[in-house]
C-alpha cells in the first residue's frame, strides 16, 4: 500500500500509469468499439487526411482506416509483448529455479549455456531464431522471448540461490518431501514477487521488440498488423504521406514511454535509498544560512571558531549537530576534542573550511576565523584557496579517503601543484621527499604504488604527507589512528607530536580516546550531543574531571598496571540531536541529576584556564583557580 | 598485462565454440527438408539429393556440426545461393559499413551519454539535470526506426540538409565527405538509445561517487570543483561505466539492423533480413557467427581497457 501511495506521490509516474491505462483499456475495448473494418481496403479512398469523412485519423496506402488499424495493431502489439514476457518469464524462471535449486553440476550446464545465449547481441540471436522458423508473429513472438529467457534465469537463479538454503527448505527436504513438491510449495511462491517485478521492467522491451521485427517484414504478415508492420508498411509512403508513418510510431512512443515513467516509479519506491535522500550529491562548500550577525572572537589563536552552529536538514527534521561552539587553537599548540560518536566532533571539524556534506548540511551561525580571515560564507573561491594549503586535514580510514585509482605519489603531486605553479617532476621529488618525512620506506618506490597495495599504517602516513604538502599553518586531524593497530598508532602520533614541535603546526586533533589525548594534546574540550561541556588543560582536565561525563569517560580508559580496575561503561545513548531537551543533555545517563538540570539552558562557566557546562561540577573550578 | 590478455584470449574460445553450436542447433531446428526448402516444392528429387550432399545434409548431426566447424575454420562459410558469391566476403564488406555505421553511433553514445550524465549529476536538482532527465526519458522510450523515419522527413525531405538515404551519392561523391554526410543522420538516430542508457547510468554512478570519502579529500586538498567532478570522480565513476559501455555495444550493433533498414545503409544487418526473406540459410549462419564472434573479441577489449583504468582488478 506505502508503495502504491509512493508511486502516486510521484507525479510523472502516476502520468505514466494514466496513460498506459487508457491505452490498455482502448486496446480492451478494440472489439466492440464502433470501429471500421481494419483489414478492408479501398483504393480509391488512398491517403485521406485526418478528420476526413468516416476516418477520424484518415487512411492508409489501401484505404483503410487508420484508427481501426491503430487499435487492432495496438491491441495485437500489447498481447504479443506481454505474451513474450509471460513466455520469457516461465522458461526463464524455470531454468533460474532448477539452476539455484540443485546447484552444483546443473547450476553450472545451465549457467554456462545462459552465458552463451549473452554472448549474442539480442537481434543477431532473434534473427537467427526467425530464420529457423521462418517469418511471421508468433515466430517473432518465440525469439523475442527466447533472447529474454537469459535475464530471467540469471535474476531467479539468484534469487532460489538465497533461499534453497533457509531453514524452511531444509525442513521440507528432512520431512522427505520431494524435489518437485519442494519446488512447487516452498520455493516458487517466494520467487514470484521477483518474476513479477522482472516482467514488469522488460514488457516495454518485449513490446518494442516484437514491433521492431514486424517492422522489418519478419513479424507479422499482411493483412494481420501490429504497430511495428503498420510502420513498416507506412515506410514505403513516408515522403508523400507521412502521417501514416507518424500515427503507429507516436502509437509505440506513447506506449513505451510510459511504461518507462511508471517503471522508473516504482524503482525510486522500491529503492531505500532514493527514499531517503541519500543519493544526492554534496556541494563544493556548505551551504551557509547564518541568521544572526557574525559574532566577534573572544580568544587569540591562529584558528579561532566562535559560537559555531552546524545542523543537519532532513526534511522537516533538524539535527543540531554542532550547536554554539566556540574553540581556538594556538600556533605549535595541539587541541584535542573528545566525544562519543555523533557527538559532533567530527561535523564541528569539517564545518571550519565548509566539507559538511550538504545537502544535508547547513551552517547556520557562528563565526570561524583563520588569523583574521572570516571563513563562514568566504567565497568558494576563498575556501579553496586556504584548504589543503593553510588548513589541511587529515582523515579516518585512509583506504576510503585516498583516490583508489591514482598512485600516491600522483595525489601528493596534485597536493602540491593546485596550490603551486611548479614543474611536475619539481612536484614529484617534493612529494617523495614528503613520504620519506613521514618515515615510509622506500619512498621513491612508494610514490609509485595505488591505495590498495600499502598497509593501513603506510596510507595513513600518505594521510599525513599529503596534509604537510603546502606546510600548512594548521591541521585537522579527524580521527586518524583510529583504524590503526597500537603500535601503528603510536608511531603515528610521536610523527604528529615532532612535526608539530619542529614546524611550529596547530593541530586540532578529533578522537573519542582519552589515551591518545593525553599522549598529544596540550588541551582537550569534552563535546557532548553538539556542546563543549568542558574545557582546560589536559593534565588538569584528567586528573580532575569536572563534569561528570568527563570523569565517566576517564573511567572507560583502561590504565596499564592499574590492577583490576573495573571499566565502567556509561549505560544509554546519547540523546538525538533532532529533538534535544532543555538544559543538560547528559541528564538522564547522569547519576547527580536534579530537576533543576533539565529546566533551562546551562552556561559554560569560566573559572581560570578551565570551563565547564554543569551545576555540581565534579571539581570546584573556582576554588581550583583561586589555589 | 600480456598474460592477462592471452587469459582473456583463452576464455573465449569455450563462448566461441558455444556460440558456433547454438547457431548450429537453431539452424537444424528448420523444419522440412532445407534442400527443399532452398528448392522450392517443385524440384526434382535428384536435384534436392544433389543439393543435400552439396550441403553435407546426407550426413548426422554431429558429423555436420563438426564439418561446418572445420570449414569455417579454414575460412570457408559457404557460398551465398541467392548472390552466388562466398559468405565470407560477402559478410567481410556489409560488416565493415555496419561498423562505420555502429562504431560513430557507440563513439557518440560514450561521449555524449557521459557528458550528459556527468552535467546531470554535478548539477543534480538544477534545471540542466532536468533537461538532460527528460531528453534521456524521451531518447530510451523512442524506437530507433521511428526516430529514424522522423529524422528524414524533417532534415533530408523539409531542410535538405542530409541525403536521405544511402551510404555514398550514386553520381559523384565516394569520398570521405561524401560518406560523413550520409553517416550524420543514421549515427545520430542508432545513438539515440544507447546515449540515453549511459547518461542514466552515468548519472546514478557519478552520484554515488560524489558521496565517496576520496571526493571530500580531494576538497579538503584544495582541488577546483571542476577538476574534482571531471577528473576525480569521473574517473572511479568508469569503474562501473564501462561495463555497461560494452553492454550497449550490443544494443547498438542490434539497433543497426533497424537502422539499415530506414537508411538503406548496406550493412550487414541489412544483409541478413533479406537472407532471411530469401532463406538463405548460409548467409544467415555465416553472417551471425561473424559478427557475434567480433563481438565476444570487442567485449575482451572492454575487459582490458578496464583493467588498465582500475589496478585493483588483478590482471
Amino acid at each position: 500500500m506505502k508503495t502504491v501511495r509512493l508511486i502516486f506521490r510521484n507525479r510523472l509516474a502516476a502520468a505514466g500509469l494514466v496513460v498506459l491505462g487508457i491505452v490498455v483499456l482502448l486496446a480492451i475495448l478494440t472489439p466492440i468499439l464502433p470501429l471500421a473494418d481494419p483489414d478492408v481496403t479501398n483504393t480509391a479512398n488512398r491517403f485521406r487526411p485526418v478528420f476526413a469523412e468516416g476516418h477520424l485519423l484518415g487512411t492508409d496506402h489501401l484505404g483503410r482506416d487508420l484508427l481501426s488499424r491503430l487499435l487492432w495493431g495496438t491491441r495485437l502489439s500489447l498481447a504479443v509483448g506481454f505474451a513474450a514476457a509471460v513466455f520469457a518469464a516461465v522458461i526463464g524462471a524455470g531454468f533460474g529455479i532448477v539452476s539455484g535449486y540443485f546447484g552444483g553440476a546443473t547450476d553450472n550446464v545451465i549457467m554456462r549455456g545462459i552465458d552463451m545465449l549473452m554472448a549474442f547481441p539480442y537481434i543477431l540471436l532473434a534473427l537467427a531464431i526467425v530464420a529457423a522458423l521462418g517469418p511471421g508473429l508468433f515466430n517473432a513472438l518465440i525469439a523475442v522471448a527466447v533472447v529474454n529467457i537469459p535475464f530471467f534465469a540469471r535474476n531467479i537463479r539468484g534469487v532460489t540461490v538465497g533461499i534453497a538454503h533457509k531453514e524452511f527448505v531444509d525442513a521440507a527436504r528432512l520431512a522427505g518431501l520431494s524435489h518437485t513438491r519442494i519446488i512447487l510449495s516452498e520455493i516458487l511462491p517466494n520467487v514470484i514477487p521477483v518474476i513479477v517485478i522482472a516482467m514488469s521492467t522488460t514488457i516495454g522491451w518485449m513490446i518494442l521488440e516484437t514491433a521492431g521485427l514486424s517492422f522489418l517484414g519478419l513479424g507479422s504478415q499482411p493483412p494481420q498488423a501490429d504497430l511495428g508492420s503498420m510502420l513498416g508498411e507506412a515506410r514505403g509512403a513516408l515522403i508523400t504521406n507521412p502521417l501514416t508513418s507518424i500515427v503507429p510510431g507516436v502509437m509505440i512512443l506513447v506506449i513505451v514511454m510510459s511504461i518507462n515513467l511508471l517503471g522508473d516509479g516504482v524503482r525510486d519506491a522500491l529503492d531505500p535509498r532514493l527514499r531517503s535522500g541519500a543519493l544526492t550529491r554534496p556541494r563544493a562548500a556548505t551551504v551557509v544560512d547564518r541568521r544572526a550577525p557574525v559574532p566577534a572572537p573572544r580568544a587569540e589563536g591562529v584558528l579561532t571558531m566562535t559560537d559555531l552552529e552546524t545542523q543537519f536538514h532532513v526534511g522537516a527534521r533538524v539535527y543540531r549537530a554542532v550547536n554554539k561552539v566556540s574553540l581556538h587553537v594556538a600556533p605549535g599548540e595541539c587541541l584535542g576534542v573528545i566525544g562519543e560518536s555523533g557527538s559532533g566532533k567530527s561535523v564541528t571539524a569539517l564545518s571550519v573550511m565548509g566539507l559538511v556534506a550538504s545537502p544535508p548540511g547547513v551552517i547556520t551561525g557562528g563565526s570561524v576565523r583563520f588569523r583574521d580571515a572570516e571563513l563562514i560564507g568566504a567565497t568558494y573561491g576563498r575556501l579553496r584557496e586556504l584548504r589543503g594549503d593553510r588548513v589541511a586535514y587529515i582523515f579516518q580510514d585512509p583506504l576510503a579517503t585516498l583516490h583508489p585509482l591514482y598512485r600516491v605519489g600522483d595525489q601528493l603531486v596534485e597536493a602540491i601543484r593546485v596550490h603551486h605553479r611548479i614543474p611536475r617532476a619539481e612536484a614529484w621529488d617534493r612529494a617523495v621527499a614528503l613520504l620519506k618525512q613521514v618515515r615510509i620506506p622506500n619512498p621513491e618506490s612508494r610514490a609509485q604504488s595505488y591505495p590498495h597495495e600499502m598497509s593501513g599504517g603506510m596510507r595513513q602516513r600518505v594521510g599525513i604527507a599529503m596534509a604537510l604538502a603546502n606546510d600548512p599553518d594548521v591541521i585537522i586531524a579527524d580521527e586518524p589512528t583510529t583504524a590503526l593497530d597500537v603500535t601503528v598508532q603510536a608511531q603515528i602520533l610521536s610523527l604528529l607530536d615532532d612535526l608539530r614541535r619542529e614546524r611550529g603546526l596547530a593541530i586540532v586533533f578529533i578522537t573519542h580516546d582519552f589515551g591518545v589525548v593525553a599522549q598529544l594534546c596540550d588541551r582537550v574540550a569534552v563535546m557532548y550531543a553538539g556542546r563543549i561541556v568542558e574545557e582546560g588543560p589536559t593534565r588538569a582536565v584528567l586528573d580532575a574531571p569536572a563534569h561528570p561525563y568527563t570523569r565517566r569517560l576517564i573511567a572507560c580508559v583502561p590504565e596499564l598496571g592499574a590492577g583490576r580496575r573495573r571499566l565502567e561503561a556509561i549505560p544509554g545513548l546519547p540523546p538525538a540531536v533532532d529533538r534535544l531537551e532543555p538544559g543538560c543533555a547528559f541528564a538522564p545517563r547522569c547519576l547527580k541529576t536534579e530537576a533543576v538540570c533539565v529546566t533551562r539552558e546551562i552556561g559554560l562557566a569560566q573559572a581560570g584556564n578551565r570551563a565547564v557546562r554543569c551545576l555540581f561540577p565534579e571539581t570546584d573550578l573556582k576554588r581550583e583557580a583561586a589555589e | 598485462m600480456g598474460s592477462y590478455i592471452v587469459k582473456r584470449l583463452l576464455s573465449a574460445i569455450p563462448v566461441l565454440l558455444g556460440i558456433t553450436v547454438i547457431v548450429f542447433l537453431i539452424m537444424a531446428m528448420i523444419p522440412g527438408d532445407p534442400a527443399t526448402a532452398i528448392l522450392g516444392s517443385y524440384a526434382t528429387p535428384e536435384n534436392v539429393a544433389k543439393l543435400n550432399r552439396d550441403l553435407g545434409l546426407d550426413e548426422p548431426l554431429v558429423a555436420r556440426y563438426f564439418i561446418w566447424l572445420g570449414n569455417m575454420l579454414q575460412g570457408d562459410f559457404g557460398r551465398s545461393f541467392s548472390l552466388n558469391r562466398p559468405v565470407l566476403d560477402e559478410v567481410t564488406e556489409r560488416f565493415m559499413a555496419t561498423l562505420i555505421l555502429a562504431g560513430t553511433s557507440f563513439v557518440l553514445c560514450a561521449l555524449f551519454g557521459i557528458m550528459a550524465g556527468v552535467v546531470s549529476a554535478a548539477r543534480q536538482y538544477g534545471w540542466a539535470d532536468r533537461g538532460i532527465t527528460f531528453a534521456v526519458l524521451l531518447g530510451i522510450s523512442i524506437p530507433s526506426f521511428f526516430l529514424g523515419m522522423m529524422m528524414i522527413l524533417i532534415f533530408a525531405v523539409h531542410l535538405r540538409w542530409f541525403p536521405v538515404s544511402g551510404m555514398y551519392a550514386i553520381y559523384g561523391g565516394g569520398d570521405l565527405a561524401d560518406l560523413l554526410h550520409h553517416l550524420v543522420m543514421p549515427a545520430v538516430a542508432l545513438s539515440v538509445v544507447a546515449t540515453g542508457v549511459v547518461a542514466r547510468l552515468a548519472r546514478s554512478a557519478m552520484l554515488e561517487v560524489l558521496r565517496q570519502d576520496f571526493i571530500r579529500t580531494a576538497r579538503a586538498k584544495g582541488v577546483g570543483e571542476g577538476r574534482v567532478v571531471w577528473r576525480h570522480a569521473l574517473k572511479a565513476a568508469m569503474v562501473s561505466i564501462i561495463p555497461v559501455l560494452g553492454i550497449q555495444a550490443g544494443f547498438v550493433l542490434s539497433g543497426a539492423v533497424y537502422i539499415e533498414m530506414v537508411f538503406q545503409w548496406p550493412g550487414v544487418g541489412r544483409m541478413l533480413v533479406d537472407a532471411i526473406l530469401k532463406r538463405d540459410i548460409l548467409l544467415v549462419q555465416g553472417g551471425v557467427v561473424i559478427v557475434a564472434a567480433c563481438y565476444v573479441l570487442f567485449n575482451i577489449a572492454v575487459d582490458v581497457a578496464q583493467s588498465l583504468l582500475d589496478p585493483r582488478i588483478k590482471t
